[in-house]
């Protein structure tokens, strides 16, 4: 038991030191210079009054720039609600499965 | 929960509370919120009222035959918009290429189809929490 | 690297993150840890919205309600405590 603690803090340590020398390369938080604001981005922010005709560009991107992922996002909803009841439902009706 | 103050303070509150929700849904497009964010305020506020009232009322109030019709229908809404686009010849879920009107920025009716699919998933989203609620509660019986 | 005075604020919330999380994980009595939960959401809701998205603490004070409300009556369903 003893080895096995140790083990685990061997391991949590070293992942930890991994990860602190990954945040550590990070780009600030907010640079304009990162370069997860490519043309992408730009076009995204600049244009979307041009694009959608919405001021808010969360609502644009969510529901007009992206709306497949959105439309998968309600299916994958869906599909919880939908496995929730079923697995919570079928008991009720005596269907006599067990 | 079968407190007298609970109830009537329920019976002012919830019905601005559902209204809230309706307004973050139908003004996504204008101002912060959103369809997500407006469908969980009205389920919570069908929530509440069940948790004030028991789940009896709850159940009545809204019936499980209504819930799985939103829930279906809700979602075969955001197709049907996609296919707007397709019907105009543009590509499945566009809205300024499909030619929609897009109205003036900032106004309520602006946006054209972006209004119309958050009102169908504010609504989906709503009756999917209830739903898992309801189920959850339900079996306890 | 210099900050301003929202990052100050932005570190004591998650400090309190910090707290809440680590709470959850000691808690025994899951309806205590639900509780504890509920306050980790609405601080994150706080971190959104003073990094400036609204949307998003609009959606989280929502949403992290919700899902508290949710495992509450999972709890109910279940056991209490924590084996």
């Amino acid at each position: 038991m003893k080895l096995r603690n140790i083990l685990i803090l061997l391991v949590a340590l070293i992942l930890i030191y991994g990860i602190l020398i990954a945040v550590a390369e990070l780009p600030p938080y907010g640079n304009p210079d990162n370069p997860a604001y490519n043309q992408v981005a730009q076009r995204y922010i600049n244009q979307p009054i041009e694009d959608t005709g919405v001021p808010n560009m969360v609502t644009a991107i969510v529901l007009d720039y992206r709306a497949y992922d959105t439309m998968f996002e309600t299916i994958v909803l869906f599909t919880a609600a939908l496995a929730v009841v079923i697995t919570l439902k079928s008991s009720e009706k005596g269907g006599g499965d067990q | 929960m079968r407190d007298y103050i609970l109830k009537r303070m329920a019976a002012v509150i919830l019905g601005f509370i559902s209204m809230y929700g309706f307004y973050v849904i139908l003004h996504g497009h204008i101002s912060p919120g959103g369809s997500f964010a407006g469908g969980i305020i009205v389920g919570l506020s069908f929530i509440a009222f069940s948790t004030i009232y028991g789940i009896q009322d709850g159940s009545a109030k809204l019936p499980e035959k209504i819930l799985v019709w939103v829930e279906s229908y809700g979602t075969l809404w955001y197709g049907l918009m996609g296919l707007v686009g397709i019907v105009k010849g543009a590509p499945f879920l566009a809205n300024k290429l499909a030619g929609v009107d897009l109205g003036t920025p900032g106004t309520l009716s602006s946006g054209g189809l972006i209004s119309l699919i958050g009102l169908g998933v504010g609504i989906r989203v709503a009756s999917t929490m209830v739903t898992l609620f309801f189920t959850l509660m339900e079996e306890e019986a | 690297m210099h900050f301003i005075a929202v990052d100050y604020w932005i570190m004591v919330l998650s400090l309190i993150l910090m707290a809440a999380s680590l709470a959850m994980y000691f808690i025994k009595d899951l309806i205590h840890a639900v509780i504890v939960y509920g306050a980790y959401t609405v601080t994150m809701a706080l971190v959104w919205l003073l990094m400036n998205t609204p949307d998003l603490a609009i959606t989280e004070a929502a949403a992290g309600i919700c899902t508290t409300v949710l495992m509450m009556v999972a709890i109910f369903r279940t056991s209490r405590k924590e084996e």
